[in-house]
């Protein structure tokens, strides 16, 4: 296995995965026949990924032959599997755009129950994100722009004081972090 | 447009648990309100995505459901809300693969496809991409091919991305968007770059001038896509892997100059490329490890896991290209993730010198209570190969091993201990004492019934050997006290082992046996008596056939076997020569298995035990009228090509022996997509003696097909020195020419043609198959007596070391190399090698080859056999 080269391909993603924090599946999606084929193992692969990932926010960790990068608020658990071989770093770019466009579509509302009220515009997101593997776009602004269709009717006069803080705070952090 | 915020009421009244409850048949009856003249976008949106969530909750539809849903979504297309519309072209890629007729609604989806509406054009293309075939695909080309050079970025992408996906299913017809690409690859938009290159890529890289040509290219060019540039160097990297000209290759250069590019992704990409690539020499790897050792201090935890996992990597081929980053990865070892922390430490037990060991070893003990059980496994087997690596380490090694032995854990750690400690044990005899002395004391609280029964069959397989048995047996007759039954029986046979290989302690052992005569348990007793009623015969050559060489038939082939006995009511007795034999692990398995250990892949879900090759192609081949009547197979031989990989015709040939039969098993591919091979077969001229007694042929060879035809031969009887021979071969078959796409032929007169194939042989080691015996110098002593010994001396010039002759030889023979003779001690001019096997029929045969190196390599080779005739044929086909 070592050696091993990586195949010039588009299909980067094995799978996409928004678990809840009992491990239960909120969305997912596998996208190689091989990987996973039934339900059921995908199941199966999503508990024992949970129960090795949600107690330590550890962001990566190789399962069952998969790469897999994680990020998790509140009670919701955010996955990107690829193959072992795949470039961590690439993976970790779908993560966060999916964390981020999702973050966006629930303005930083990042609940199970708000996700459920959103579900059809995550669903949306998700398969601007990735079609059958290939990463389509792997930035949230533009993701966004794209599925949250519903923006409009919701101008900025609406956000209250302090989400507008809030949500500065949040921008003003990440410039520091990144 | 409907309004985002939900209404307060609806809000407490729990919107957010609608998901929790619903059912399939519900939600397909809520589905009917798709049908109705007007539509109410809300309603539809939310019932479309329950159903789209159960779908995803892995809930199935039938054909007839999917179809009707299918159906009643289309209706939809008349409401002009833009959540709906785009949540109905999900629900189509979903229901594609199930709905029937789902190619309704291309029209539909072609209008918004080239309609001014952006927000549906994207989207449209991968629904209509979805549903279409490759009939329907020249309909739509022309769209498709204005789509990929579309001045919106989503468009353009979605049409390239989607052609990606189709050209599994017509690349004859993409192929002809290749100009469409290459103007889309001149994008500004990231993400079309990325796109453009892994589309025009796809399309050309069997074509190695233009894939070439397309680096030369872009390699001058700057692309802005780090995705893009990381798709280039996977390129690069596998163009490089092919090209075997050397260094001469300029596109090494730039995979290097990617280690300065701004983006880390990119960078990783160059470096891991660069690792990984076999060309690369340690100066080349410098830079890429220095980049490498950079990332191992970044704050982001992926960022350190794809550095530390890379060099790793690099530790197990250049491990001194990594000892310069030894500091960085001591830092690593406190690491709060611990995937990373346990790969550091597996890095630095492979880099370390000898001298690090124990300090080494003090550190990961400090550390290694915190980690999971899967880690320590890790941790484990990185120690294996340590004290492959250091022998004289054994002591410090095995102390850390078993102070692990007697902490928690589970079953599979405590399991790979004990095959470390085994491994070490086989591997170094001075570590053979000290190695059994911790065995023996861990089975003294040992939870696990399978590994004491494991430890308890070593005991008494190596326990004799050492310089004082006797201590061993108060060990295993505690269990005989103590344990559980299966721990008794396995206890019974290991002292029963002692007994037939320590003629002083017999006296002692049969005592203990009598008493294990009255234990309460049927199998315990069963095996007392009978290893106490064998014992007291004295005589050498029953304890070897009963006692310490066992039955070696394979476990499944005797369950077949017996179970077709007792089916066929016949009056002879069952023969126990007829069922295959249990096949040792061969060695590139055995080295397979450890090259993959300490790298951290876990290897997916247990699979079923794997069967043996001839398990499976035995049944295969019952189902081919003419070869049942063989008998049992002896063995399937590896695959030997007949042709050039990259012919017309690709055949490639298994020899399958039976006990006086050869099968030979023609895998043939037609490579060429404008005929149609019929009734194709191969012809022989079979050296002299063999007997062709039927072909069968393969009626039909479609366009990139593998399909099977095969030859029956009778080998000579009484003759075995010509059992080897060498024969002609050539594929006969008739051509009708056809149609690439459709692969019918255009009439239906074919002429017959033919393709010369190399020359077959048939070999010795085809005939013999591997059987290890566990006390090969015991069977040795027995076969002195019953058997005939051939001896000659022989001198392998062309042979350079040691290690190559044993290799070859052990390749040529078919043997299985007994007792690890098949690895050569380090600096050693002498060596043994002792070998045993069965020829088809069933005859043993055991053979010493003593080598020396001197100007080439001289061996004495002494075959011991049965048969008169293999020995003198072993003999006379060496040299």
């Amino acid at each position: 296995m070592e050696g091993s080269l990586l195949e010039p391909t588009l299909n980067a993603i094995k799978g996409i995965a928004i678990l809840d924090n009992d491990g239960n599946r909120i969305l997912a999606k596998y996208y190689d026949k091989n990987v996973f084929p039934t339900a059921k193992e995908q199941k199966t692969f999503e508990k024992n990924l949970f129960n090795k990932t949600h107690r330590a926010n550890a962001e990566i960790i190789m399962l069952d032959g998969l790469t897999c990068v994680y990020k998790s608020n509140v009670d919701l658990f955010f996955y990107v599997m690829g193959s072992s071989h795949e470039n961590e770093l690439i993976l970790m770019s779908v993560l966060n755009c999916l964390y981020d466009s999702v973050s966006q579509i629930l303005r930083k509302n990042m609940e199970k129950r708000v996700v459920l009220d959103s579900l059809d515009i995550v669903m949306l997101a998700m398969d601007e994100i990735c079609d059958g593997g290939i990463i389509i776009d792997a930035d949230s602004n533009s993701v966004v722009s794209r599925v949250a269709l519903r923006n409009d009717d919701n101008p900025i006069g609406e956000h209250t004081v302090a989400q507008v803080f809030q949500s500065a705070k949040e921008q003003l952090k990440w410039s520091l972090l990144k | 447009m409907s309004s985002f915020k939900r209404d307060k009421k609806e809000e407490e009244d729990g919107v957010g648990n609608i998901f929790q409850n619903i059912e399939k048949t519900t939600v397909l009856q809520e589905a009917r309100v798709f049908n109705e003249t007007s539509v109410n976008p809300r309603k539809c949106t939310l019932i479309l995505t329950k159903l789209l969530y159960l779908l995803n909750q892995g809930e199935a539809l039938n054909v007839k459901e999917a179809t009707d849903v299918f159906f009643a979504m289309t209706k939809l297309f008349q409401s002009k809300d833009v959540v709906l519309r785009r949540m109905v072209y999900l629900g189509i890629k979903e229901l594609s693969s199930t709905a029937d007729d789902v190619i309704i609604v291309t029209s539909s989806l072609t209008k918004d496809m080239t309609g001014k509406e952006d927000i549906y054009r994207a989207a449209a293309i991968r629904a209509l991409c979805s549903i279409t075939d490759a009939t329907m695909l020249q309909a739509i080309e022309r769209y498709m091919k204005q789509a990929i050079v579309d001045r919106n970025s989503a468009v353009s992408s979605a049409a390239l991305v989607s052609s990606l996906h189709m050209t599994k299913m017509a690349p004859e017809v993409v192929k002809r968007w290749v100009n469409e690409a290459q103007e889309a690859i001149n994008s500004d938009n990231v993400m079309v770059q990325y796109h453009a290159l892994g589309l025009l890529y796809h399309i050309r890289k069997s074509d190695r001038l233009a894939v070439t040509k397309l680096i030369a290219k872009l390699t001058r060019t700057t692309l802005k896509s780090p995705y893009a540039v990381c798709m280039l160097i996977r390129i690069i990297a596998k163009l490089l892997e092919e090209e075997d000209s050397g260094n001469d290759f300029p596109y090494f250069d730039f995979i290097e100059s990617c280690l300065r590019h701004k983006s880390e992704m990119v960078v990783y990409e160059a470096a891991h490329a660069i690792v990984n690539l076999k060309r690369t020499t340690s100066k080349e790897l410098a830079p890429a490890v220095s980049v490498l050792q950079l990332f191992c201090g970044s704050p982001k935890a992926t960022l350190r896991f794809a550095a530390v996992r890379t060099l790793n990597q690099v530790a197990i081929s250049h491990p001194a290209a990594v000892t310069a980053c030894n500091l960085d990865l001591e830092n690593l070892i406190t690491d709060s993730n611990r995937s990373i922390a346990t790969l550091a430490i597996t890095t630095l037990l492979k880099t370390g010198a000898e001298s690090s060991v124990d300090r080494l070893m003090k550190q990961i003990a400090s550390f290694v209570s915190e980690i999971s059980d899967e880690f320590k496994v890790v941790v484990v087997q990185a120690i294996r190969a340590l004290a492959l690596k250091f022998p004289r380490k054994h002591n410090t090694l095995m102390n850390f091993l078993s102070a692990m032995l007697r902490d928690e854990g589970g079953l599979e750690y405590k399991a790979s201990i004990a095959d470390t400690i085994i491994t070490i044990i086989e591997d170094n005899p001075e570590a053979k004492e000290s190695g059994l002395a911790h065995l023996c004391e861990f089975i003294e609280d040992c939870e696990h019934v399978s590994l004491a029964v494991r430890i308890l069959h070593l005991l008494g397989r190596e326990g004799p050997k050492t310089k004082q048995p006797s201590r061993y047996i108060r060990f295993i007759y505690n269990r005989v006290i103590l344990e559980c039954p299966s721990i008794r029986a396995a206890a019974v046979s290991a002292m029963a082992q002692f007994g037939a290989s320590c003629p002083d302690l017999l006296e002692n052992i049969q005592v203990l046996l009598a008493r294990c005569q009255m234990d309460s348990d049927d199998e315990v007793r069963d095996r007392a008596t009978y290893y106490s009623s064998i014992l007291s015969k004295n005589d050498k050559n029953l304890y070897n056939n009963f006692i310490l060489d066992t039955l070696q038939v394979s476990i499944p082939g005797l369950e077949r076997s017996l179970k077709e006995y007792t089916q066929n009511s016949t009056n002879q007795p069952f023969d126990i020569k007829s069922v295959p034999l249990q096949v040792g692990p061969s060695p590139d398995e055995r080295e397979k298995k450890h090259k993959s250990e300490g790298m951290l892949t876990s290897q997916g879900p247990l699979r079923p035990p794997p069967v043996s090759r001839e398990e499976n192609f035995a049944e295969k081949l019952s189902a081919i009228p003419g070869i049942q009547q063989l008998g049992p197979i002896f063995k399937s031989s590896d695959v030997v090509e007949l042709t050039e990989s990259e012919t017309e015709y690709f055949v490639r040939c298994i020899k399958h022996c039976f006990a006086h039969h050869v099968v030979l098993q023609f895998d043939c591919l037609n490579t060429l997509p404008d005929q149609l091979l019929e009734d194709v077969r191969v012809e022989l001229e079979p050296s002299e003696g063999f007997e062709l007694l039927s072909v069968i042929p393969c009626k039909q060879l479609h366009y990139n097909e593998t399909n099977h035809t095969y030859a029956i031969l009778k080998f000579p009887d009484d003759d075995l020195p010509s059992c080897v021979g060498t024969f002609g071969a050539v594929l006969k078959f008739i051509v009708k020419d056809c149609d690439p796409t459709t692969g019918i032929p255009d009439s239906e007169e074919g002429y017959n043609d033919e393709y010369i194939l190399e020359d077959l042989e048939i070999t010795l080691g085809d005939q013999i198959q591997r059987v290890s015996k566990v006390n090969w110098g015991a069977a040795w002593e027995t076969a002195a007596e019953s058997s005939v010994e051939k001896e000659d001396t022989y001198s392998l010039s062309s042979m350079n070391t040691l290690d190559e002759a044993v290799k070859n030889i052990v390749q040529f023979l078919g043997l299985q190399p007994a007792e690890r003779t098949d690895k050569v001690p380090e600096g050693k001019s002498t060596h043994t090698l002792l070998l045993s096997g069965v020829f088809r029929g069933g005859i043993d045969i055991l053979v010493r080859a003593k080598l020396a190196l001197a100007d080439g390599v001289t061996m004495q080779l002494t075959v011991r056999s049965p048969d008169d005739s293999i020995a003198e044929l072993i003999t006379s086909s060496v040299g």
